[in-house]
């Protein structure tokens, strides 16, 4: 089997966005997002000591590499960045386009995504990709088995647990509550050096560099406010009636 | 402007999210909603009242499981057909799924994690809340469909007092890698109370409670406020509270609607954490508490004091 | 009789860092050359390795797969790296040779000018730049953006990084040091093993080259069990700084003494402050005390929030904004403090670790490149065929004694003690030092570990600003802006007495900048409890000097610098 791993490499330390592009300032420092380091795990759990290949694939700079190399520490056997200067800015849209092209190029049973970037910049990417790969996906995976060729996710929603079963090949985007992902041994950081890592370029995997980034793209960033003053901001002193005080204050806000 | 509405629902009962965001569009214009499950086409009626003019129902056995690729089959074929150029959902682990397969489905722009909506000089704006909500990005879209989803709690579920509205069946072939998926079986038992991360109401107790047993005092406020019980580092490291519970920079990061702190001064590494909680309401008695300056309510007093009573007052309240 | 810090001495023995190597042979992981510490040091170190051996296959053959492995503490290179920092270029020159000019290395530009005031609480007298503080040639730096630039260098030169990795154990064997065990990560805070335990790892080598910096766990270990302690007792001086983005750009670099540190001998209150412009909108500020002090309720974390309120700092900084803070300890013991011997069997001793700083000049920078250059020399000369590696690991510690590092840090031996007299006695003297090039001495005064120091107690803490969020900070905020995020449940790495006076443990509760310890209850014998949170730490090693003892907490945890 070969599962395919998508990560992202996010910005380190406190984050800011660029008021001239207002896009997210990658030039600093960045790691792998740690909610895909989940899915790296889960991906190395499910493949033990199988023949299965693990393959990390990302999208983004050239410094993703970083992230990617961490992830290859972990235990993946491969990686794979796509890289292009016409593909900065891309949305959803263009991302999933991108990505999906580049998966499709790969052709792996089981993609996985973690549950959401921790750059706060989205959380939604897997049902795209899905759908432009047309296979089933299921998101928020608390648990996943795979036997035979299908799979079994017990999916965490709102109202509690799914289980879910889906037929290969397949996209699942993991919770963080199904595992505690690994630290690199060592011998996985001093190996990872060795193992292949691709870069490609957009014409690589077959998009025309006007279907991916601002152009590709159909959503756009406007302008950056600061956000609205919290309302009316009160602060009382307890003279025997403070809890009398809240409860009016929870009902005015309709919280009782 | 024509706008449709994703009308999610559970349990025989439209979710308040989805109702707000309705209420929402319905004051920006005329607004449509789609409802998709099976023997749902009751549920239609309803949204009237927060201001649906028409309800699309997909109503098969098939479309029964809360699964996210058919509902894409159905709002693809509602939206081409109706010619909606908006479409609008509450954020939830379903709709987030089903409105990200709609805009690869139909090309369109997602604008995601959204706060508010807007008529802005003749376009329509999206407010999304970024980097611990320090800051606001106007969002817009280059194309339409314009799709977008609202952060829980966004909107009240206000009615707006309308009719009842027009019901049309919508007959839909779902696509054959949508129907690959399948629920095997479903766990909704209802649990002693939401983890931290579910939870629409927190209370979290910090080192002003004094002493473990304190922590008593959160829990049964909690109890009372069907919320769950979160803490801050430094109790967790005094071993008053279990890691899990742990909130802020190294901790869960959490945003309910609302947050009661008791005992907590507000050190960033917290702030962080629950900064983006809808209503905060803190209790302490340090005047000077960072704390207070984002709080909604800050009440300067002693926790051991305040909380009995006001987890009484909310008892009697929901008694009643 | 005072309390003394000495005298609540941590539960920590050296010996429990000195082990056999235990991993089954077919398992330990064998490099030619380790480096410990991704400084400015241990880099040279790895970066001139990387030289001599492309130039010299026969030898890089030897050295196996991997000929220069560094493992390094921090999530990576540059992340507890933090110095003042105005640099002298000649370290780096000498590493680089011509393949760069000065101004191509990655600073913040070259000293323009400079000034040097004695402080008052309103006032500022300027006084002329004693000869040790001139800087025409020098450059201000980030180390930690130094040490990423470095590290790419290493890298490509062929040397294996490993990021996010403590040394912990220093592997002897047959009294000749054969490496290092690495740490092991995934512990919970009572010490057991988490799902996603990984433990350490040894790593063996050939030789061993410790440039660990300032309070360096291994270098101390390593002093203990080789028995290399020096004429007199390290002492160290604690630096908090910060970084500012400012509206207006500072032209030079500026240089205080005086307020807020207090002049009455005794106080002990040895030190000053910085402001180095980093380009245009940037600029750097910190604080700098020695750990002799006694007060107390001294804290350097909060007298540089009191300099910040000065009316000339203010103005410096009015519509700025912070955008990081970190602290770190400076050894200051100069040469009387050096190592018997700067190397041991199978061992190389290194920059700041042993003490390579001239504090007189505030310079420690290009002692360190230079020394882990020489270090490289050495090694290589040791594992050449035919090669005598005794001898060639002793000609390092001949080199950087008989080098500029030796010349430099004998010209101004006496100057510690000399200051310690007061500034303006001190600055006179360290003239007459320097002009005669160390001829003149004052003669050597006792000097004593930081942590002997006599206690007192004065009501300084309540003259501290109270934090606004905007010029003035609280600790844990400050905690914050050094990016540290450490994992809150790992075993505490921080070993002190648990019971120790009510003075003690306020000492060490104003002294940390990072709010680690905390004065705990009364336990009715006349101690006090101390009570930690080592999450917060960003590893300065002030708590080594004053009567504690830092041990490596699990690689990756502790401060992400990347500007200072």
């Amino acid at each position: 089997m070969k599962i395919a791993v998508c990560v992202k490499h996010v910005p380190e330390g406190s984050a800011r966005i660029d008021p001239g592009s207002k896009r997210l300032d990658r030039s600093g420092e960045g790691a792998l997002n740690r909610f895909d380091a989940n899915a790296v795990e889960e991906a190395l759990r499910l493949k033990g000591e199988s023949d299965t290949e693990v393959v990390v694939v990302s999208m983004g700079p050239e410094q993703a590499t970083d992230s990617l190399r961490k992830a290859l520490a972990m235990g993946a056997d491969r990686a794979v960045l796509v890289s292009d200067d016409a593909a900065g800015g891309s949305d959803l849209v263009a991302t999933s386009r991108v990505l999906a092209a580049a998966l499709e190029r790969e052709g792996a049973e089981l993609v996985l995504f973690g549950q959401q970037a921790s750059d706060g910049d989205g959380a939604v990417l897997w049902a795209a990709v899905a759908e432009r790969l047309r296979r089933p996906v299921v998101s928020q995976a608390a648990a996943l088995t795979v036997e035979g060729g299908s799979l079994r996710v017990k999916r965490q929603t709102e109202f509690g647990y799914d289980v879910i079963e889906a037929q290969l090949p397949a996209v699942v985007a993991v919770s963080d509550a199904i595992n505690e992902p690994r630290y690199p041994s060592l011998k996985g950081i001093m190996g990872a050096k060795k193992k292949p890592q691709e870069i490609l370029s957009l014409g690589d995997v077959g998009v025309d560099a006007s279907e991916a980034g601002e152009t590709g793209s159909r959503t756009t960033v406007l302008a950056l406010a600061d956000p609205p003053q919290r309302g009316g901001s009160q602060k009382i002193e307890d003279d025997g009636n403070a809890a009398q005080a809240i409860v009016d204050f929870l009902a005015e806000k309709r919280l009782l | 402007m024509k706008t449709l509405v994703f009308l999610e629902h559970h349990g025989g009962e439209l979710q308040k999210g989805a109702l707000g965001v309705l209420a929402k569009a319905a004051s920006l214009g005329e607004v449509a909603a789609v409802l998709v499950g099976g023997g749902v086409t009751g549920l239609a009626a309803e949204a009237g009242s927060y201001g649906a003019t028409t309800v699309h129902v997909a109503d098969d056995a098939s479309l029964e499981p809360p699964l996210p690729q058919p509902r894409v089959d159905v709002l693809a074929t509602v939206v081409r057909d109706g010619g909606y150029d908006t479409v609008l959902f509450a954020n939830s682990v379903l709709a987030a799924d089903v409105a990200a397969g709609l805009a690869a489905r139909l090309e369109a722009g997602l604008n995601w994690d959204l706060a508010d909506l807007v008529h802005q000089d003749g376009d329509l704006v999206g407010k999304r809340p970024a980097l611990g909500d320090s800051v606001y990005v106007d969002v817009g879209w280059r194309s339409e469909p314009r799709i977008a989803l609202f952060r829980a709690g966004s909107f009240d579920a206000t009615p707006t007092g309308g009719g009842a509205p027009q019901v049309e069946t919508v007959a839909v072939e779902l696509e054959p890698y949508s129907q690959l998926a399948r629920i095997v079986s479903q766990e909704h038992e209802e649990s002693s109370g939401p983890s931290i991360e579910d939870a629409d109401v927190i209370v979290a107790g910090g080192r002003g409670l004094g002493a473990p047993e304190s922590f008593a005092l959160a829990e049964e406020l909690a109890r009372a406020l069907g919320g769950a019980v979160g803490a801050t580092r430094a109790v967790v490291d005094a071993g008053w509270y279990p890691y899990a519970a742990q909130i802020g920079q190294t901790g869960k990061t959490v945003s309910p609607k609302l947050y009661v702190a008791l005992g907590i001064s507000g050190a960033i590494q917290h702030k962080v954490g629950m900064q983006s909680s809808n209503v905060i309401v803190a209790i302490n008695k340090d005047p000077n508490a960072p704390i207070f300056e984002f709080s909604d309510l800050g009440v300067v007093g002693d926790v051991h004091e305040i909380v009995p009573k006001l987890t009484e007052l909310v008892q009697q309240r929901k008694g009643a | 009789m005072a309390v003394r810090a000495s005298d609540y001495p941590p539960p920590f023995a050296a010996g429990e860092f000195v082990a056999e190597p235990t991993d089954p042979v077919d398992e330990r992981i064998e490099v030619g050359v380790l480096i410990v510490g991704a400084g400015p040091a241990g880099l040279a170190c790895a970066i001139r390795l990387g030289r001599l051996l492309a130039d010299d296959p026969a030898t890089a053959e030897r050295l196996g797969e991997v000929p220069v492995a560094l493992v390094e503490k921090g999530k990576q290179p540059g992340s507890h790296l933090l110095s003042g920092a105005v640099v002298n270029p000649v370290g780096l020159k000498r590493l680089f040779g011509d393949r760069y000019r000065a101004d191509e290395f990655p600073s913040y530009g070259a000293v323009h000018g400079e000034a040097v005031y004695v402080l008052s609480r309103r006032g500022a007298v300027r006084i002329p730049p004693p000869p040790t503080m001139r800087n025409h040639g020098n450059y201000v730096f980030s180390l930690s953006r130094l040490g990423r630039w470095l590290a790419e260098h290493a890298e490509e030169g062929g040397t294996t990084i490993l990021p996010e990795t403590a040394a912990e154990k220093l592997l002897v064997s047959h009294g000749r040091v054969v490496g290092i065990r690495t740490g092991d990560k995934g512990r919970d805070r009572d010490g057991g093993e988490m799902g996603n335990f990984e433990p350490g790892a040894d790593l063996v080598a050939k030789v061993t080259v410790l440039a660990e910096g300032t309070q360096g766990h291994l270098t101390g270990v390593a002093i203990d069990r080789f028995g290399l302690a020096g004429a007199e007792p390290q002492v160290w001086e604690l630096g908090v700084k910060e970084v500012w983005k400012v509206e207006q750009p500072l032209r030079d670099v500026i240089h205080t003494m005086g307020w807020p540190l207090r002049r009455a001998t005794k106080y002990r209150e040895f030190g000053g402050s910085f402001l180095y412009p980093m380009g245009d909108d940037m600029l750097t500020i910190g604080m700098v005390v020695g750990l002799d002090y006694r007060d107390v309720e001294l804290s350097a974390h909060d007298l540089l929030q009191e300099l910040k309120t000065h009316p000339k700092v203010r103005k410096l900084l009015a519509g700025g904004e912070r955008v990081a803070w970190g602290a770190k300890t400076i050894p200051s013991g100069g040469f009387n403090s050096l190592p018997t011997r700067l190397y041991a069997p199978g061992l190389l001793l290194c920059g700041d670790g042993v003490g390579l700083v001239n504090i007189p000049r505030l310079k420690g920078v290009h002692y360190a490149i230079e020394s882990g250059r020489l270090a490289a020399e050495a090694a290589f000369a040791a594992l050449r065929p035919g090669g005598t590696p005794g001898q060639s690991l002793a000609g390092y510690d001949e080199a950087v004694r008989n080098g500029f590092i030796g010349h430099d840090l004998y010209e101004v031996r006496d100057m510690r003690q000399v200051f310690g007299r007061g500034f303006v006695v001190g600055g006179a003297l360290a003239s007459a030092m320097t002009a005669t090039k160390g001829k003149v001495s004052v003669g050597k005064l006792a000097a004593e570990p930081d942590a002997e120091a006599p206690l007192l107690r004065s009501s300084r803490a309540a003259a501290y600003p109270a934090p606004d969020g905007t010029l003035t900070f609280d600790k844990l905020s400050s905690v914050f802006a050094s990016g540290n995020k450490t994992r809150d449940d790992q075993p505490n790495h921080i070993r002190v007495a648990q019971r120790v006076p009510r003075e003690v443990a306020e000492l060490w509760a104003h002294m940390c900048p990072a709010q680690v310890y905390e004065v705990g209850d009364d336990d009715g014998d006349g101690t006090v409890t101390v009570r930690l949170a080592p999450s917060n730490c960003v590893q300065c090693g002030a708590i080594t000097a004053k009567g504690g003892r830092l041990t490596p907490p699990e690689g990756g945890s502790g401060p992400e610098y990347t500007l200072t």
